[in-house]
């Protein structure tokens, strides 16, 4: 696993740059993560987020597009305004989780 | 299965075993995916479900309206109620058009075409007899859905009919999937994928449905693409029985949550959840309907007479995929290992070869119709092993 060094702090990535420890993240982190993909973290976007925390936390994997717009009362559409174009995949890496499997 | 399994192995004087069910039709639901092609007809894949339920166990025809878990009773949608001991709930997923908008409406099992109901395959077939050429367009909505490679098969079968019809030409294929490839797990993609590609079959990945416009032929995406048809067949949103949602049981598709090596329920310890009923995390298919009945028989013997349960399900999944032309293609895998290549079930020998096309593969699994209806339904043992093994496996580089 590569090693690479984001706002200060020392993280392991995969090859598709997503955090392999979620316990490496904290919110300093998350906002440097959203910087580089282009995305300003607003209060709206920190709720999609502190949701994706504390579900994996729960859940133990990362809440598909699905599960976060039922859960948070918000629509799958204002997700893509959010995280635009593949919102699964950039809320799961601004929030320092596993890319959300696809299921099998 | 469950039934006719434990009726055989509880002692009468202390078990009784009851089936639930709304209807008394079972289909062979593989067989589905052969009707638009006339490769199966109708008659061969539908039968009655009595005869498959073993003497001793009692069939109550019935709608299942609400599971109250705390009282451990079954409320119908006629009123009348069952109490239980133990619960097994098994009422898989079922293609919901109504989930996005616009799929229902006057196109519908027309231009609007799916296969994975009993209605939508025959209806799908007169749309394929009546179809001339243009843009055939194979949608899926959103995963997990039942059987992920029957749509791939769909297209591969597609492309082997539209040649023979002298209409392969005249015909635009497209694969429209949410996921960013043709499959889920790396191996079997970029084998699927390449499948795709050599039978020129354009592949637009990463597609979340909005809405369906059957006025203008097109389907919309939320990040605005829109991808043009002349005959769409979708797999609906796949969503688990409304009953398990009123119960409180689901989650937010109403799968019902469980430990994935038990299949019991995390919420009720008296529940347990088999097929594609629950949130299990490997491939909604029948083969692992089948291995996992095997594991939960064991251990529910065990808990019958007030052991513990030892047998722990690996999340064996074995499907065999249609590619078209006579041949087929064989997946094997488990919660732990993807879809490999190489042979099954005996190294190097087979006779089937893992994600490579071949004709034993594809004569699996037309002959696995025979032994559905008359060995597996039954009942009866068959000689495939429940846990997954590397034998004859090619480890991923
Ligand atoms: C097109 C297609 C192709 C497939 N191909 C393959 C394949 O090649 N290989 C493979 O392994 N799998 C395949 N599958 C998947 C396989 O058919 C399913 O995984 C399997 O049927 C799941 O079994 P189940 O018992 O969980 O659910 P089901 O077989 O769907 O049974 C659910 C039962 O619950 C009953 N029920 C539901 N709600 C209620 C209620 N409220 N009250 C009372 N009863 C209720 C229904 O009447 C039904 O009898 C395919 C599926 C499709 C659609």
């Amino acid at each position: 696993m590569p090693t690479t060094t984001i706002a200060g702090h020392q993280v392991e990535v995969n090859d598709e740059g997503f955090l392999t420890d979620p316990s490496q993240w904290d919110e300093s982190l998350g906002a440097e993560l959203a910087h580089m993909i282009g995305v300003d973290l607003t209060d709206k976007h920190w709720a999609i987020v502190k949701f994706l925390r504390e579900d994996y936390a729960i859940m133990g994997e990362t809440a598909t597009l699905r599960r976060v717009s039922t859960q948070t009362g918000t629509a799958v559409k204002d997700l893509f305004t959010l995280f635009p174009v593949k919102p699964a995949k950039k809320m799961a890496y601004v929030s320092g989780l596993p890319k959300p499997k696809g299921c099998v | 299965m469950v039934a006719n399994k434990l009726i055989k192995r509880l002692d009468s004087s202390q078990w009784s075993v009851t089936v639930v069910d709304k209807n008394d039709i079972h289909d062979y639901q593989p067989g589905y995916l052969f009707i638009p092609f006339g490769i199966n007809s109708p008659d061969q894949i539908r039968r009655t479900k009595h005869p498959f339920i073993a003497d001793g166990v009692e069939l109550v025809m019935a709608e299942i309206d609400t599971v109250d878990p705390d009282g451990k009773v079954v409320t119908f949608t006629d009123g009348r109620t069952i109490g239980y001991d133990y619960l097994v709930i098994a009422s898989g997923t079922t293609p919901r058009p109504d989930q996005t908008p616009g799929m229902l409406g006057e196109e519908w099992h027309k231009s609007v075409g799916e296969f994975y109901t009993f209605e939508g395959a025959v209806a799908l077939k007169a749309a394929m007899d009546r179809f001339t050429g243009g843009r055939l367009v194979m949608h899926i909505t959103e995963m997990p859905i039942k059987c992920p490679v029957a749509p791939l098969e769909f297209v591969f079968l597609a492309d082997d009919y539209l040649r023979q019809r002298g209409l392969r030409d005249k015909t635009e294929i497209v694969y429209v999937t949410p996921l960013d490839g043709a499959f889920t797990k790396p191996v079997a993609a970029r084998e699927l994928g390449s499948a795709l590609e050599k039978r020129g079959i354009h592949l637009e990945s990463d597609f979340m449905i909005e809405s369906v416009d059957q006025e203008a032929k097109v389907i919309r995406s939320y990040d605005e693409r829109e991808v043009a048809y002349d005959q769409l067949v979708t797999i609906p949103l796949n969503m688990g029985a409304d009953f398990v949602a009123r119960s409180g049981l689901g989650d937010e598709l109403n799968y019902v949550p469980v430990d994935k090596h038990t299949m019991q329920s995390t919420a009720h310890e008296t529940i347990f959840v088999l097929g594609d009923a629950s949130n299990l995390p490997t491939s909604k298919a029948g083969s692992v309907a089948h291995f996992s009945v095997e594991v939960f028989v064991e251990n529910f013997v065990q808990l019958a007479s007030g052991r513990p349960m030892t047998h722990s399900f690996d999340g064996h999944a074995n499907c065999f995929i249609e590619a078209g032309g006579g041949k087929g293609m064989l997946l094997d895998f488990n919660y732990e290992t993807e879809p490999l290549t190489g042979t099954f079930p005996f190294p190097k020998v087979g006779p089937m070869s893992l994600l490579k096309e071949s004709r034993a593969n594809h004569l699996g699994k037309l002959a696995f119709r025979w032994v559905y209806w008359n060995m597996l339904l039954p009942g009866r043992p068959i000689p495939l092993p429940a846990e997954m093994s590397m034998t004859g496996k090619t480890p991923a580089a």
